[in-house]
């Protein structure tokens, strides 16, 4: 099965057993070819005792702890062919995963997340408005993952524009004058979950009680990065859906789970409020103390498999963040596929994620 | 001007090139083309032709000849 043909199957159309069936044959390809072609993999392999023709599922193929990135410079590839490197979102003093990228991984990247995000807010280009600054994709050599996410959600933007200047301020002019041009269509919002709550919604509640009110009634809101300094702040999913509703009118909003280590397979939050694993990737919750399997409802440590890097052995990882499978194939939105709930990050694990990263900066 | 020679304009001035070197040139071949440049070179064809490019067609788009070729599409009905 090559990644072309999983493209072109509806990414939550396949029940447990069909997407086990695809997935399995890929990843099995995809250990071969890393084993093959990272030295390093291959080591760890050898020394886990590794057989593939032990595998029967997807739990059965190793993982690899995602700080490994940082550690190591795991490439699949020769140097010459690698077209982008990606960091890791680390706050300062902190070593970043540094994940190399071919043209074929990178161009995969790009076509699943499109066939993903397009299955939550259509396929159609919108006027966009990115809740960021400018300056954060102006180094392009190395990306970080904050940039990749900006840039991998701009194909959704028709006319795009960046709502903050390069000071995190609020553009209430240029927005307004945004708005007013693209008026009566479907505007798309796209920004990091902290920086969003902290640099657009405080924002407009603020203009809100000086009398200027925005409408984003008409508006779609994808954001993602982590919840963490926002749970600091008592500020949950329910209050931020709630709060940003009663300022703005904004009712569709998306959060979605991801990592650089796996760009593009990210896992999107249905209408129901579920993040959901699509045909190009999946989670495995796993038990701390033996890394055993969970049941469906028992929380534990999560690991990801994607069908994606090529260019990378990082098909399969042990993530530092704790969740909990809420079901297969019978979410009430009518995607089929696991769908679940993060409950936060592992204890000791480094800060990590777009928005947890910047918020380190406020202090706690 | 031609069509030909604004989609050349937009390469040209886009990715700061001279028109020889666009012939042949792939996405990520130089440093101008990367995924930053790849939506601006969206955007200027876009304004240029006065189209909308849909998605797939931007994922697709990584060479001069095969963005000519999209733009040829009923879609979009650019002639060259």
């Amino acid at each position: 099965m090559t990644f072309d043909e999983i493209l072109n199957i509806s990414p939550y159309s396949l029940d447990g057993e069909e997407k086990e069936k695809l997935l399995i044959g890929r990843l099995a390809e995809l250990t071969k070819f890393h084993r093959k072609n990272c030295p390093e993999y291959a080591r760890i392999l050898e020394s886990m005792d590794f057989k593939s023709d032990k595998v029967r599922s997807c739990t059965d193929i190793p993982f690899l702890p995602v700080r490994l990135f940082k550690e190591l410079d795991l490439r699949s590839v020769p140097a010459e062919v690698v077209v982008k490197t990606m960091t890791s979102s680390g706050t300062t003093g902190q070593k970043v995963s540094k994940i190399y990228l071919d043209r074929a991984t990178s161009s995969n990247q790009q076509k699943a997340m499109v066939k993903i995000v397009s299955e939550f807010t259509g396929s159609g280009r919108m006027p966009m408005i990115l809740i960021d600054c400018p300056g954060v994709v102006r180094n392009r050599t190395m990306f970080s993952a904050r940039g990749a996410g900006i840039l991998g959600f701009s194909v959704f933007g028709a006319k795009r524009m960046y709502a903050l200047d390069d000071d995190m301020r609020f553009n209430v002019e240029k927005v307004r004058e945004f708005l007013d041009e693209h008026r009566g269509q479907k505007i798309f919002l796209f920004g990091f979950t902290f920086i969003v709550w902290q640099h657009f919604y405080k924002e407009l509640k603020r203009l809100r009680e000086e009398g200027t009110v925005f409408d984003f009634s008409h508006a779609v809101l994808v954001h993602g990065g982590g919840w963490k300094k926002l749970a600091s702040q008592a500020v949950g999913p329910e209050a931020f859906r709630r709060e940003f509703e009663r300022v703005c009118g904004l009712r569709h909003i998306h959060d979605y789970y991801g990592m650089v280590e796996q760009t593009g397979c990210i896992y999107m939050e249905c209408e129901c409020g579920h993040l959901h694993a699509s045909i190009f990737s999946d989670v495995i919750i796993r038990r701390p103390v033996d890394f055993s399997e969970c049941a469906v409802g028992e929380s534990g440590i999560i690991q990801v498999v994607s069908a994606i890097p090529e260019s990378y052995p990082g098909h399969s990882l042990l993530t530092e963040d704790e969740g909990v499978i809420l079901g297969e194939d019978d979410c009430p939105c009518g995607r089929k596929g696991k769908y679940f709930k993060i409950n936060g990050r592992l204890k000791n694990a480094e800060i990590r994620g777009c928005s947890d990263t910047y918020a380190d900066n406020f202090g706690s | 001007m031609t069509n030909l020679e604004k989609y050349n304009k937009a390469f040209m001035e886009i990715f700061e090139i001279t028109e020889e070197r666009t012939k042949g040139l792939k996405y990520q071949d130089i440093e101008a083309w990367d995924s930053v440049g790849h939506m601006e070179l969206i955007a200027a064809l876009e304004e240029t032709f006065d189209i909308m490019i849909d998605t797939d067609d931007i994922i697709d788009f990584n060479s001069y000849e095969k963005g000519k070729e999209i733009l040829a599409k009923e879609d979009y009905g650019v002639k060259f």
